[in-house]
This record gives structure tokens, sequence and C-alpha cells, in this order.
């Protein structure tokens, strides 16, 4: 038998990460700043940006409402994940909103005040009575589902010719000032992720956290899981109806690309890059995303193919995600310790 | 008239029945849904293409050769990226959905857009059946989707390397403890999965042009007629592929050419909701839904 001595890395929680953490005093201005500022660089970024409008151009503001919108999609998302069901189609929740704006503002006249805060509340619901009886299924089989559902309302609905058929519905009222508009979808943006963040990590979302590591453990605890998988689809759906309603007033248009691929990728995409189960992941993913897909643009098709091989690369590469990647960096150093080998000869 | 729609059913559940029949294998083995196949399919019809006319081999040479050098690639795609992430369902899905959609775009990005890009039937020409007029190559079709099942049925029934796949798909512990490699079976059926979709594109592709969306087209159709037949069910797959043919026929012709595609996609979310295992699925029943 013989030792030999070798390396390997450690990680340990910085000083200053420990300070923060456990000691609820003030110790140092450094300390505060360490804790505060990622989340007020955040905030303050969204709070400044719209205001650029002569810097940046209303080019790349239209970008950053795009970008707003994929995040409230990924949001969506990211909650659906934590109890368990991975949607391949969140185009289905944001083409629903998208539809029932559309139609009350088309058909009735309704002005954005109104359709908006309708579509979200209605269509929600709607999305939740849709998906009840498909919320026994587990892992792939729902994702599955998911995938051919806004696929299948689209055809749908080319086919019978109703809500517009294929020329859709257009000439919306438009919502008034982008400034305002774009102040509007950011409070809706913030108001999802720390209401998200705190739904999670609360008794109720524990439920929700439970139904994903282990669905017959909590069945077993005595609770309905279909009825909190349903109160989960419905409070998911929320931010995503929002966002379809939304961009029905943007564009001024609802029609069957309201229900397109792209929206299911998108988000699916931001989420991939940015690390899942963090809710900012999927925010940070969409916005490195969004604008390199922009900048790709003059590619061609191309952009769709450097997209996709970039999209693989993290699935296999970083398959924790960009935020979780960062935020350990953060909070924590790696060092090389020894450590003594044992062989047996 | 009714000959007629008979025949041209038929020849329609073929072509499913082969498209699927990658899919439904790898599905069924695996649990690799792979979100590829359809771009594994046009990458096969484009190779078989660029054999034929850049080398200039005769065709079924060039058509042989695509199948084996598909199931490679199959099997490399499961060692270089589905290894990593295997187990992980969501990595697993995004990870073969970016790789079908780059491989799909690239086509497209390189142009193999126009009419020019078809494949040459294996026999020209055409009989007269009870007075409905077919083409050899749609024959042919039925034949290669016959034997290919047969063939499949008797490979996962009666020889030891289907018996490991189907023991490793029912219960990987128990398989993994006598002895049964699950990385070397999973990337087995990977291989055929890519080998058979491969089969279904040099079959099936010149009975027209190679159209880049084929890629999209070719797995949904695939998942419909996996999901209703039921996975890892020869039979299924063979009923799964009669109903949907029959169905799409019937859809097409009396509502109209765009209700085809509301067939299959309906198919797949009302199968899934009211028995995801489909008609004939057994053992995964229980892991599907609670």
């Amino acid at each position: 038998m013989r030792t030999n001595l070798s390396h390997r890395k450690e990680r340990i929680d910085r000083g200053i990460k420990v300070r923060s953490d456990d000691i609820f005093v003030l110790a140092s201005m450094r300390d505060l700043l360490y804790v505060i500022l990622p989340k007020a660089i955040v905030i303050l970024a969204m709070l400044i940006l719209p205001l650029l409008k002569d810097v940046v151009g209303m080019y790349w503001l239209n970008v950053l409402v795009t970008t707003l919108v994929v995040i409230l999609l990924a949001l969506s998302w990211d909650l659906l994940a934590s109890a368990g069901l991975v949607s391949l189609g969140q185009a289905f929740f944001f083409g629903v909103g998208s539809y029932i704006a559309g139609y009350l503002s088309f058909k009735f006249g309704w002005s954005p005040l109104f359709t908006i805060p309708t579509a979200t509340l209605v269509g929600s619901i709607i999305c939740a009575l849709f998906l009840y009886p498909v919320l026994r299924l587990r892992g792939i089989y729902f994702g599955l589902i998911t995938f051919a559902l806004p696929l299948l309302l689209a055809r749908l609905i080319e086919a019978t010719k109703v809500l517009g058929g294929t020329e859709g519905m257009s000439a919306l009222p438009p919502i008034p000032g982008m400034t305002g508009k774009l102040y509007l979808l950011m409070f809706v943006v913030l108001l999802t992720l720390f209401g998200f963040r705190r739904l999670i990590s609360s008794n109720y979302g524990l439920v929700f956290q439970g139904i994903r590591d282990n669905d017959r453990a909590v069945i077993a605890a005595g609770y309905n899981i279909q009825w909190y998988k349903t109160q989960a689809v419905f409070i998911a759906a929320l931010p995503a109806t929002f966002a379809g309603a939304f961009v029905a007033h943007h564009f001024q248009f609802v029609g069957v690309p309201a229900f397109a691929m792209d929206y299911s990728i998108l988000p699916l995409t931001a989420v991939v890059v940015g690390g899942a189960g963090t809710f900012i992941g999927g925010a940070l993913g969409a916005v490195i995303l969004m604008p390199l897909s922009e900048i790709l643009r003059e590619f061609g098709s191309l952009r769709v193919v450097i997209y996709s091989l970039l999209l693989l690369l993290f699935s296999i590469g970083l398959p924790e995600g960009l935020f979780k990647y960062v935020k350990r960096k953060y909070s924590q150093i790696e060092r090389l310790t020894t450590m003594e080998e044992v062989k047996h000869d | 008239m009714v000959t007629n729609f008979l025949i041209y059913g038929l020849v329609n559940s073929a072509i499913l029945m082969l498209s699927a029949i990658g899919f439904s294998l790898t599905f069924g083995l695996s649990g690799v849904a792979n979100f590829a196949h359809g771009a594994m399919y046009l990458t096969a019809g484009f190779i078989a293409w660029m054999l034929i006319n850049y080398l200039g081999l005769s065709p079924l040479v060039a058509m042989l050769l695509t199948v084996v050098l598909m199931g490679i690639l199959g099997a490399l795609i499961y060692r270089i990226i589905l290894m990593p992430v295997r187990g992980i369902v969501l990595s697993e899905v995004i990870s073969t959905f970016a790789l079908g959609v780059a491989l799909i775009e690239f086509f497209r990005w390189k142009g193999f857009t126009s009419f020019d890009f078809s494949l040459p039937p294996f026999v020209k020409g055409s009989i007269e059946i009870f007075g409905v007029t077919i083409d050899y190559q749609r024959l042919i079709i039925i034949g290669i989707a016959l034997i290919i099942a047969l063939f499949l049925w008797y490979f996962t029934h009666y020889t030891n390397t289907g018996l490991a796949l189907r023991g490793m798909a029912q219960d990987e512990y128990t398989a993994l403890s006598i002895g049964i490699e699950s990385d070397w079976a999973a990337m087995l059926s990977l291989g055929l999965g890519a080998a058979l979709a491969s089969v279904a594109a040099v079959a099936i592709l010149p009975l027209g042009i190679i159209s880049i969306n084929l890629g999209y087209e070719i797995f949904l159709i695939a998942l419909a007629v996996s999901v209703l037949g039921g996975l890892e069910s020869t039979l299924g797959l063979f009923v799964g592929s009669l109903i949907l043919g029959y169905a799409m026929v019937i859809a097409s012709t009396y509502l109209g050419p765009q209700w085809g595609q509301v067939v299959y996609l309906g198919a797949i979310v009302i199968v899934l909701a009211i028995k995801p295992s489909g008609l004939f699925g057994k053992y995964k029943e229980l892991e599907e839904r609670v």
C-alpha cells in the first residue's frame, strides 16, 4: 500500500457571501452592495432603457419589446417546469391570449385598456380548462401534446376559416406611446419575475416542486395533485396570455402566426441558455439571445443554423445554464487542495 | 372510385408506416423522442441525391450506401450529442430538435430548394389493377413497408439483439443486471432508427421532389402514427398507419387538402389525451401518467 499526493479542486463560499447571508447587521457598504447590486443593475437597466429612444433608435426598441415578450413566455415556462410540466408549446398560451384580445377588439371594438386584462384572465382560464384533461400525463408525453396543440389550432383556424382564417384580423387599435408601452411591459416582467420567485419558495410553491420531484409522494401526502397542476397551469398562463394580448395590439394584427413554433422555441432556448428553475435564468437567456438573433439577421437563413447550433452547444456543454454558472462564480471561489490517494498494490 | 380510394389509401398508409417506423423504433427501444427524425429523412434524401449526381453512382448502389451511412450517423449522434444528456428528457428533446433544425435550415441555406432535386424511382412505368392506374414505385413502397414490418417483428421477437433491446425498454435496471449495456442498446436503436428513416426516404422521395419542409412534416407524421398505434408495438404501427392513412385520404378528398394536416395533428392530441399508450402499447402505462 502506498499513498501519493494529488490535487483536486475545492469550492468554498466567499467570505463576503457568508457574512451577508448570515449576519443581519450592516457590516459595511461593500457587503450591502454585494447583496443588492446584481438586482439593482437589472432593475435600473430596465428603467433606463426605454428612455434611450433617441440613442438606440426605434428598431432596437422593437427588439426590446420582443425580448420582453420572450422573457414573459420563458417565465411562464419555468413555472410550469417547476410543477413538473415540461411544455414544448408556449405558443399555445400566447396564441390564445392573442386571439381573445384580437377578437374582442375586432368584433366589438373594445379598447386595449379592456381587451388586455380580459384576454389575460379569460385566456388563462381557457388554457387551464383545455389542458385539464391531459394534466395526468407525465414527462415527455405532456411535452408532445403541448407541441402538437398550437400547430393543430393553427391548421384548424386555416381550414375552418373561423376567427379571420388565414388572413387574420388586422387594423386593431394600437397601445399609444412607445415609452409607456415599454414601461407597462417592464412592470409586468418585473412583477412576474419576483412574484414567481416568491411563489415558488412559499409553502404553496413547495407543493409544485414536490410534484416535480416525486408526484407519488405528494399524492401519498394527501394532496390532490391534479388540482394543484391546474392551478400551476392557470398561474403560468397569466404572463403568457398577457404577452399574446400585448403583441396583438403592438402589431395591430392577430393571425395564424400567433401559434407559430417560434413562440414555443424562443422561450425554450432562452431557458436552456440561461438555466431552468431559477426564473432569472430565462430572462438572462432572452436578453442575450434576442439581440444576438437580430445581429445574425444579415446572415439570412444561416441565422437559424447558427442559432440552433448554439442551442445544441449550450444544452450539451452547459446543461445547468449560464445563470447558475455565473452565480456560482459570484458566490464561491475555487482553489486547489491536496488530497491523499491510497493505492492498493 | 371505390377501388381507387382503397388502393391510394393503402399506398398512403404504407408511406405513413415507412416514415414512422424509424421514429417509433427509437422511441420505443431507448425512450429518446428523436425530434431530428424528419431531418434524418431529409438528409438521407440529399445524401442519396449527391451520391447519384456528384459521384455518378448507380441509383441502387447510392441508396444502399445512403442507408449504411445514415445508420452510422445515427449511432454517432447518440455518442456525441445524446450520451452527455442521457436521461434528462428536456435536454434530449432540445438537443435533437436543435440538431434537426440546424440540418434542415442548413440545406435551405445551401439552396437545395429547386425542382432539380428528386430521386429516380427503382422501376419506371405503371400498371393497371382493377381499373386503377398505379405506378410500380407505389407498389414497391407497399412491398418495402411490409418486408420491414415483418423483419422488425422477427428481429425484436426472435433474435438475441432484438430481445436485449426490448429488455432494455421494459426494465432498464433488470436488463443492466443481466449484462445488457444501456449505451450500446441506445446507440444501436438510434442507428437503426436513422437507417430506417433513410430507407423510407429513398423509397418515398422518388414520388415527388425533395422539399425542405418535409423535414418538419415527416416528424409530425411519424409522431402521430407511433402515438396512435402505441410505441414499440409493430402491430400498433401497422394498424395506426392504416387508420391514419385512410383518414387522411378521406379528409383531403371530401373536406379539402388542408384537412389532411388537421387529421394527424388532431390524432396526436386526442390519443395522448385519452389513451397515451396508444391502441396497442402495453408496458409504458405506469410511466406515462399518474
